[in-house]
C-alpha cells in the first residue's frame, strides 16, 4: 500500500494544494491499490481509469496555470452506482440498466465534477439499494477488508468497502434504511445520512422517494464534513430538496477538537435500540457501553430516553418501502432505456414483453418487494398496511420530537451485530430486514444520522460502529460531536481503527492463485 | 391477517408486470405470508386519532419559475432506447392481434 492511498481526504487535498503531489499521482496510486485489492475486495463495477487520470491531468493543468480551484481539488473519490452518471455505465447493481449510459449527472455528481474532485468509478450495491449485505448486487458481492468471507454491509457496501480497503478515500453513499450507516458500521468507517431534503436526490435512481437521502462515506468525521459540504444545499430539480442555506459542515467538524466541547452535552441512549433487546451481539452492546462511559467522562451528560414506537419501525418501514419502490420501479418498462426482453411463447405485445423484461432484469430480492409493495397497495389491504404505516410513521416522529426534547443527540449502536458471513441470512427475509432496526427510525422521521467507528468487538476482532442522529436540519451538531467522540477514542486507542484492518495487498497472490476474482 | 394464497401471487404478479415462474410464485407464496405477518403489527398502534405521515419533511407548493431551460436533445433522450424508428421510441404492438 502506498503512502498516498492511507492518506485521508483531507491531506491529501493539502498534499496537492502545495504541489507536493499531483493529482495524477494521487489517483494512479488509488487506481493501482484497486488493481491490486479489487479481485479480493470487489468494491467497484466500474473503473474510469483512462478518464480518471485524464481529469487529475486538467486539474494539475490548470493549478500550474494559477487558477483557483476548490478546497478538494484533484481528490479522488467513488460514486455509489445508484447515482447517474454521463460517463459511466449507471446499474443501481441490476441487470435491467446493464450497460446503461445515463444522458446527464446526477445532481451530486455534478457538484464533484463542479468541485474538481476526480471519480475513480462506480461502487457495487444491492440491487436497486434493497438488501443489507451486497449480496443481492447483480454482480456478485463485494467482500469486507477485514474478513473476506464476511459482508460488507448493505445496500452501499461497495462505498464503504472501498474506502475501508483505502481504494478511495471517499465515496458517495445513498441511505434509504441505513445503507450508509450500517456499511459504515462493519468495515469500521464513517457515513453520514443527512437530513431528508438536504441532498438533491436528482439523478439518484430511485427505491423509496421519501426516504433517500444521498450521503458521505469515509474514513473519519472531517473527511465526510468536507464532502457533505460539496454536495449540500437546494436543488430546483428535486422538488423535495430544502431551500435551507446549511452551515459548513467542516466549520462544525473543527469545532468539535476544541477542549472540553462535551461537557453538559446532553446524550440520550435511545434505550429501544440500545443493545439491551435480542438481535444484539454481546461486544457490540459492550463496545457501546465502553464509549457511552468514555464520554460521560468527558463531561457529557447522559440521559435514557425511550422511544416506544421504534418497536413498530421496521414493520412500518417494509411496508412503506416496497409500496414506494413498486411504484418506483414501473419505470423500468423495456420502452426507453435498459433491458429488453421478449416471450418466448405466445403473442409479443408490450405488455407480455415488459413482464418477460422484469422477470429477467429483476433479481429476488427486487422481485419480492415490488410484490410485497403491489399487496401492500391494494384494494382492501391499502389502509390497513400503507395506511397503518404511515400512522406509525407519525408516532416515531413524535418519539424523536420527545426525546429531542430532553437531548442534544440520540445514541445507539449503528447495527445489532458486526459483519455476519455471507449466506447466513440470506434465505431469511426477515432476519436480514431486523439488521437495520437501528438505522431505520432516522429514514422514517427524516432526522439526519451519522455513523462512526468504536472498536473491534472482542469476540471476532470486527468493527463496532455507533450512530448519533439530530434533530432535523441539525447536520451540523452530528459533525462536531462526532468529531469530539473520534479523537476521544483514537487518543485512548493511540491509532486509527482502520489501521488495524488486514493489509489485503499480502492474499492478493493467494486469491489469483484460486482463481477467485 | 390474512394468509397470502399462490393465486394472490398470481394476480400481484400480472399487476407489477412480472411474469414469474411457477416455482417463484410457490417461494414468494411462503415469503410473503411471513414478511405480511410480521409487519401487520403496525395495525396494533395506527389507531383512529393518529394522522398519517407520507413524507418527513412537509413541503407544500413547491413551484420554480415557468422559464424554458435547456433539455435533453432527441439524440440523448433516444440514446438508450432498446429500438427506435426515426425520433420515436419503437416499442411492440399495444394491442394483441387475436
Amino acid at each position: 500500500m502506498t503512502h498516498l492511498t492511507t492518506l485521508s481526504a483531507s491531506a491529501l487535498a493539502d498534499a496537492l494544494a502545495s504541489g507536493e503531489v499531483s493529482s495524477v499521482e494521487a489517483t494512479r496510486a488509488h487506481l493501482d491499490r484497486i488493481a491490486a485489492v479489487d479481485g479480493d475486495v470487489h468494491a467497484f463495477l466500474h473503473v474510469a481509469r483512462d478518464a480518471a487520470l485524464q481529469t487529475a491531468a486538467r486539474i494539475d493543468e490548470r493549478r500550474a496555470a494559477g487558477e483557483a480551484l476548490g478546497a478538494l481539488a484533484g481528490v479522488p473519490i467513488a460514486i455509489k452506482d445508484v447515482l447517474a452518471t454521463a460517463d459511466m455505465p449507471s446499474t443501481s447493481g441490476s441487470k435491467i440498466l446493464e450497460g446503461w449510459l445515463p444522458p446527464y449527472d446526477a445532481t451530486v455528481v455534478r457538484r464533484l465534477r463542479e468541485a474538481d474532485l476526480v471519480p475513480l468509478g462506480k461502487t457495487n450495491m444491492d440491487e436497486f439499494a434493497m438488501g443489507s449485505s451486497t449480496e443481492h448486487s447483480a454482480y456478485g458481492p463485494t467482500r469486507n477488508p477485514w474478513d473476506l468471507d464476511r459482508i460488507p454491509g448493505g445496500s452501499g457496501g461497495g462505498s464503504a468497502a472501498a474506502v475501508a480497503a483505502f481504494e478511495a478515500p471517499f465515496a458517495l453513499g445513498s441511505d434509504t434504511g441505513g445503507s450508509i450507516r450500517q456499511p459504515a458500521a462493519v468495515t469500521g468507517s464513517v457515513g453520514v445520512k443527512p437530513t431528508y431534503g438536504g441532498v438533491s436526490r436528482y439523478g439518484a435512481i430511485a427505491l423509496a422517494s421519501s426516504l433517500d437521502q444521498v450521503g458521505p462515506v469515509s474514513r473519519n468525521v472531517f473527511d465526510a464534513a468536507l464532502l457533505h459540504d460539496v454536495i449540500a444545499g437546494h436543488d430546483p430539480l428535486d422538488s423535495t430538496s430544502l431551500t435551507d442555506v446549511w452551515p459548513s459542515m467542516a466549520d462544525a467538524a473543527r469545532a468539535g477538537l476544541a477542549d472540553g466541547v462535551l461537557k453538559g452535552v446532553r446524550l440520550g441512549v435511545v434505550k429501544e435500540i440500545a443493545g439491551s433487546g435480542e438481535g444484539f451481539q454481546a461486544g457490540v452492546r459492550q463496545r457501546f457501553e465502553e464509549t457511552v462511559a468514555l464520554l460521560a467522562a468527558a463531561g457529557a451528560e447522559i440521559v435514557e430516553v425511550s422511544a416506544p414506537s421504534f418497536e413498530y419501525a421496521v414493520a412500518a418501514y417494509y411496508l412503506i418501502l416496497p409500496a414506494e419502490a413498486s411504484s418506483n420501479l414501473a419505470r423500468f418498462d423495456s420502452v426507453r432505456f435498459g433491458l429488453r426482453v421478449s416471450p418466448q411463447t405466445g403473442p409479443i405485445t408490450s405488455e407480455r414483453v415488459m413482464a418477460a423484461t422484469r422477470d429477467a432484469g429483476f433479481g429476488p430480492e427486487v422481485k419480492r418487494r415490488i410484490i410485497l409493495g403491489t399487496y401492500a397497495l391494494s384494494a382492501g389491504y391499502y389502509d390497513a398496511y400503507y395506511g397503518s404505516a404511515q400512522k406509525v410513521r407519525t408516532l416515531i416522529q413524535r418519539d424523536f420530537a420527545a426525546a429531542f426534547q430532553q437531548a442534544d443527540v440520540l445514541i445507539s449502536p449503528s447495527a445489532p451485530t458486526t459483519a455476519f458471513r455471507f449466506g447466513e441470512k440470506i434465505d431469511d427475509p426477515m432476519a436480514m430486514y431486523l439488521n437495520d432496526i437501528t438505522t431505520i427510525p432516522a429514514n422514517l422521521a427524516g432526522v439526519p444520522g451519522m455513523g462512526l467507528p468504536i472498536g473491534l468487538a472482542p469476540e471476532d476482532g470486527l468493527p463496532v460502529g455507533m450512530q448519533l442522529m439530530a434533530p432535523a436540519r441539525q447536520d451540523a451538531r452530528l459533525y462536531t460531536i462526532g468529531q469530539a467522540v473520534e479523537s476521544l477514542l483514537e487518543a485512548q486507542w493511540g491509532y486509527r481503527l482502520l489501521s488495524k484492518a488486514p493489509d489485503l495487498a499480502s492474499t492478493e497472490m493467494f486469491a489469483s492463485e484460486e482463481g477467485a476474482v | 391477517m390474512s394468509e397470502i394464497s399462490a393465486a394472490e401471487v398470481r394476480h400481484l404478479a400480472v399487476l407489477a408486470r412480472i411474469d414469474l415462474s411457477e416455482s417463484e410464485i410457490e417461494s414468494l407464496t411462503s415469503e410473503l405470508s411471513q414478511i405480511v405477518e410480521s409487519v401487520a403489527k403496525v395495525s396494533e398502534v395506527a389507531t383512529e386519532d393518529v394522522p398519517a405521515t407520507s413524507h418527513p419533511m412537509p413541503l407544500t407548493n413547491v413551484f420554480r419559475t415557468d422559464v424554458v431551460v435547456p433539455s435533453l436533445s432527441v439524440e440523448q433522450a433516444l440514446s438508450s432506447a432498446p429500438d427506435r424508428e426515426g425520433d420515436r421510441f419503437r416499442v411492440p404492438p399495444i394491442l394483441d392481434e387475436e
